[in-house]
């Protein structure tokens, strides 16, 4: 007789719900009429997306004690349950911006239930309590993602990014499961706190294995060193999978270390406050001055996402209850300004049918005005200028790094916002000092689409882009709760 | 009643949203943008005729907190001094924004609504009484600017944003790390509330981004292209109240926050002020166009009124917020001005211009005025202005007072080069015969202006003497106990001396102590004896 876990179902609905719709997808490919398919499959994933998102909710709701699940498999509390929300919301606005994506119709099925899975992945990833589930968890999303990178083979470059995307994420994988390894050899323990439990201070080969882990979840969370694959990665993906990698990827990978951290790694905290500093700076520092010279947008955007991965680090090197509520409500506005962003160069590359440059984006502005201002807004939210959450987002970094003692972080966040004003503004700049006349740029198929879903999906963002500025109080207290789940 | 200074802030804003949203034809949406800048005057009038000038607190106050877990608040209100610079405000803009429908800018809805929404971020500045406030309105100024030069400026404007961008980024994002350290260290960011702190690199974070705006030498890089490709009326805002952000930054933040830091900088500020009155002054003579003439004269400018800042007393802070509010008016008549030659001879060019004067009076006489009143020949608002502020920097030191008065000399020089450049001498090959002379549209934006500093003239004391409330300087703003600290610390011995001044009715009377610090302590009891 095998003795089988207590199974808490209802703390493993947001991932569950995701996957059972991914499966409900499979068949659909292959029950559904080719022409009704599309429209069938993009329903039921954004469904699927906002039933896990209200899942997710009222699991936030019931968590309000931290406590583990499934034989200490997952963690159910509020730190992973707001991370799902944002997760399921973001896959929820993919799928908006998805929906006229130009794709092979024969797939478009199995595309919506690799989204779905790759959802449910990042949901089961970041309530993850050992280092079994962190693992399966990273395995489970990466998989889907590798193959939505390459999944347009029309593209010229999807597949090579897939490529990449697949060979580094692998490394990444296989550097976290030795990493894994060398914690258990050591301990002896598979859940985070057991391992805390054990404490064996600073025993090299903990300490290597602790750095494993971080270099795994880093690769994860597109921070320098560790970046390498995500320009190519973001420029050949098709644009709406960018979208959803940038916004989720990051979530996921960053909530999840934050967690493993505090929880796992306790004693060993001024050893990876620091090591998590350096690569906050490194990524910063990199990420800026790659984007500097970038002329594809969604490439651009891939060297700003480094540097936001640098800016939430610094919440993360905080180690305190204010770097947590800084990184959890900073991933707030930051998933709705990259998906937004990112919508929008969806947007004008379906107009012209070639990948956007700063240079054709010239008169964007003044051609689409909604599209426009709201790119307007997310560039700047992304600068961290005031009327955007960005603001409040590197404002409360910076708090958290100067209640942990450590100016020098805040002089880096801030060389590093100086720089990045060259090239956000370089953005608005293409888009409303020229005129798309000069260039005589010529629409890919006569007049755009009116495409009303990725209109909605940009409005969203923009709402809660400006809306989280206005709004601070309720969201900060919202992560504060959610931060009360770790032990700082 | 508390309302108003919300209002005044958000009116322009909501108008922003209307004139961006509906979809009119040019004309009407320059008259409906023209019309929200007037009602926006109005209610500066209706709130300067409420506001009890003899008190020196801070009125029409609103609070409401925003971020309660860091203390930040939505905090405005005004002081007397706040109600003159949002008076200058709402008076500017309104001009600015009748000249760019009379112009007829392309883009008319997008033009319009970022010119609102400049005056609700610009008046937002001058009325925050909360750190985190103040910074999202100074920055907020920022936005519409950059789109502003960079749609409408001239030929090389895109040069020109980012050499503006650049230097405005910098600067308030030192102040923004001053601001997050400074208030956590405090407690709180609300303006009111906030203690003194004798941090030098929080101090010099602050100074960085107000001397870049104002712009004080050596951080004026930005000025000669910015102000030269914007479109003429977004220079005025530029010159005339966009620099007063940063001057009233240093009155109301950096000055009164850190009391220690400023004794110990006051002579490094003094000399920077001094040289960019007499450099500025100097390039505004050598300047080979009238933008040129201007912009240098700006420099000059809020030297002076840094200047005036520094001489902490009372003399030079009255003289100094009378005279940011007539170069306000000043510089921004002037910019509207040398648009308008431009206009009819497209150069701004001396050795293109001249002669302008003959069969164009409207324009001759417009110009004169405000030029003459610009160099501040006696009985004028600015020699007032100038007066106050160099006698209050001669109980400084003498040597700051005769600097300042040789850069007015150097005032005239300039200024009456200009005027003749343009006006005088032989009729220049860039001026047409054609050229008209000022027009009904274009007098009914300049001479407002222009009317506004010849009743100045006529009271400058309804500013100098209104600044600060009540019979009590800045100090009253500062802090309840009404002193401050003179600039003699002696640290070793633990003294120093505080000097507290009082004013009843026009005589003022100062009164030096000396004070120990109790042994032990590092912090002076700065405020009272």
């Amino acid at each position: 007789m095998i003795n089988k876990p207590h199974v808490d179902w209802f703390a493993l609905s947001p991932s569950l719900g995701l996957i059972g719709v991914s499966f409900v997808l499979l068949l659909v490919a292959v029950l559904v009429p080719k022409n009704a398919r599309k429209p069938v499959a993009a329903f039921l994933a954004f469904a699927g997306f906002v039933g896990s998102c209200a899942l997710s909710v009222l699991l936030y709701d019931r968590s309000a004690q931290a406590v583990t699940a499934v034989h200490d498999a997952i963690f159910r509390d509020r730190w992973s349950a707001l991370a799902q929300v944002l997760l399921a919301g973001s896959g929820a606005v993919a799928v908006l911006i998805s929906y006229r994506e130009k794709m092979r119709e024969e797939h478009i099925a199995e595309y919506y239930a690799l989204l779905t899975a790759a959802g449910a992945g990042m949901a089961f990833f970041v309530q993850a309590s050992n280092l079994m589930t962190l693992f399966l968890g990273l395995e489970w999303f990466s998989i889907a993602l590798y193959v939505l990178t390459a999944i347009d083979i029309d593209l010229i470059g999807s597949l090579e990014a897939g490529l990449k995307y697949l060979i580094v994420g692998a490394v990444g994988s296989a550097t976290l499961l030795f990493g894994s390894a060398l914690v258990y050899g050591t301990t002896g323990q598979l859940s985070f706190d057991k391992i805390a439990a054990a404490g064996h201070g600073h025993d090299v080969m903990l300490v290597a294995g602790l750095a494993m882990v971080i270099a795994g979840l880093a690769f994860k969370a597109s921070a320098a060193p560790f970046h390498m694959w995500t320009p190519d990665a973001y420029q050949g993906a098709p644009t709406p999978v960018t979208a959803f990698m940038s916004s989720a990827t990051k979530i996921a990978a960053l909530v999840v270390t934050y967690r493993v951290l505090t929880t796992a790694f306790p004693h060993d905290q001024r050893l990876w406050s620091g090591a998590i500093a350096g690569i906050a700076i490194a990524s910063l520092a990199w990420g800026n001055i790659g984007a500097l010279v970038q002329r594809n947008v969604k490439r651009l955007l891939a060297y700003s996402s480094v540097s936001h991965a640098g800016f939430m680090l610094i919440g993360i090197a905080a180690a305190n209850a204010l770097g947590a509520r800084a990184l959890m409500y900073y991933l707030i506005p930051y998933a709705a300004m990259s998906l937004g962003a990112f919508a929008v160069v969806a947007a004008r590359e379906r107009e012209l049918g070639v990948p956007v440059t700063l240079h054709n984006l010239a008169g964007f502005g003044w051609e689409r005005p909604v599209l426009g201002i709201s790119m307007w807004v997310f560039v700047l939210g992304m600068l961290g200028f005031p009327l955007t959450g960005g603001f409040f987002g590197k404002f409360y970094v910076f708090a958290a790094a100067y209640r942990h003692g450590w100016w020098w972080l805040i002089v880096a966040g801030v060389i590093a916002t100086m720089i990045s004003a060259y090239y956000y503004l370089g953005i608005v700049r293409a888009m409303y000092f020229r005129e798309s006349a000069e260039l005589q740029l010529a629409p890919a198929g006569g007049a755009p689409n009116r495409e009303l879903l990725l209109s909605a999906g940009v409005l969203i963002c923009l709402v809660v882009t400006v809306g989280s500025f206005f709004a601070v109080q309720p969201l900060i207290d919202v992560a504060r709760h959610a931060a009360n789940a770790l032990p700082l | 009643m508390h309302w108003l200074t919300t209002i005044l802030i958000f009116l322009p804003v909501a108008g922003a949203l209307v004139v961006g949203a509906l979809p009119l034809p040019r004309y009407w949406v320059g008259s409906l943008a023209s019309l929200i800048s007037l009602v926006e005057v109005g209610v500066w009038i209706t709130t300067a005729t409420k506001f009890d000038f003899g008190s020196a607190s801070l009125q029409f106050s609103q609070r409401r907190s925003w971020v309660s877990d860091l203390n930040i608040s939505y905090h405005v209100g005004q002081y007397a001094f706040s109600v003159w610079l949002v008076g200058v405000t709402t008076v500017v803009m309104a001009a600015c924004v009748i000249y760019g429908w009379w112009v007829g800018r392309e883009r008319a809805r997008a033009y319009f609504s970022l010119m609102l929404l400049l005056t609700g971020a610009v008046v937002g500045v001058f009325t925050a009484q909360d750190l985190l406030l103040f910074y999202a309105f100074f920055e907020a100024m920022l936005i519409p600017l950059y789109i502003l030069i960079g749609v409408w400026g001239g030929a090389e404007r895109l040069r020109a944003t980012l050499t503006f961008v650049i230097y405005t980024v910098v600067g308030s994002l030192l102040m923004l790390a001053s601001i997050v350290a400074y208030g956590l260290q405090q407690g709180t960011f609300d303006l009111t509330k906030i203690g003194p702190s004798n941090s030098t690199w929080l101090f010099l974070g602050f100074v960085a981004a107000f001397a870049i705006k104002s712009p004080l030498f050596p951080l004026h890089g930005w000025l000669p292209a910015t102000y030269r490709e914007s479109p003429p009326e977004v220079s005025a805002v530029l010159s005339g109240i966009v620099s007063k952000a940063g001057l009233y930054g240093l009155l109301r933040i950096a000055i009164p926050k850190f009391p220690e830091v400023v004794a110990d900088w006051r002579v490094v500020l003094l000399v920077l002020a001094s040289i960019s009155l007499v450099y500025g002054s100097l390039l505004a003579w050598r300047a080979p166009d009238f933008r040129g003439v201007v912009m240098y004269s700006s420099l000059a400018q809020s030297g002076l009124i840094v200047l005036g800042l520094l001489a902490n007393n009372d003399l030079g802070l009255d003289g100094a917020v009378l005279q940011m509010v007539n170069h306000a008016l000043m510089s921004s008549a002037l910019f509207l001005l040398a648009g308008m030659v431009e206009r009819r001879t497209s150069t701004g060019e001396f050795a293109l211009l001249g002669g302008m004067a003959r069969g164009r009076p409207a324009l001759a006489t417009v110009m004169m005025t405000a030029g003459i009143i610009s160099l501040a020949v006696p009985l004028s608002t600015s020699f007032a202005g100038e007066f106050l502020i160099l006698a209050g920097a001669f109980q400084q030191h003498w040597a700051w007072a005769v600097i300042g008065a040789g850069a007015i000399l150097l005032a005239a020089m300039y200024m009456l080069r200009a005027i003749s450049a343009v006006l005088h001498q032989d009729v220049g090959p860039a001026v047409p015969d054609s050229a008209l002379d000022l027009r009904g549209g274009e007098l009914a934006v300049v001479v407002p202006l222009v009317l506004c500093l010849i009743g100045l003239s006529a009271y400058p004391n309804l500013i100098s003497g209104h600044a600060f409330g009540g019979n009590r300087a800045i100090t009253q703003v500062i802090t309840p106990g009404g002193g401050y600290l003179t600039p003699t610390i002696d640290h070793a011995a633990q003294r120093a001396n505080l000097t507290t001044c009082t004013k009843s009715g026009n005589q003022g009377s100062c009164q030096t102590v000396l004070v120990s610090a109790p042994s032990g302590t590092t912090t002076w009891t700065r405020y009272a004896p």
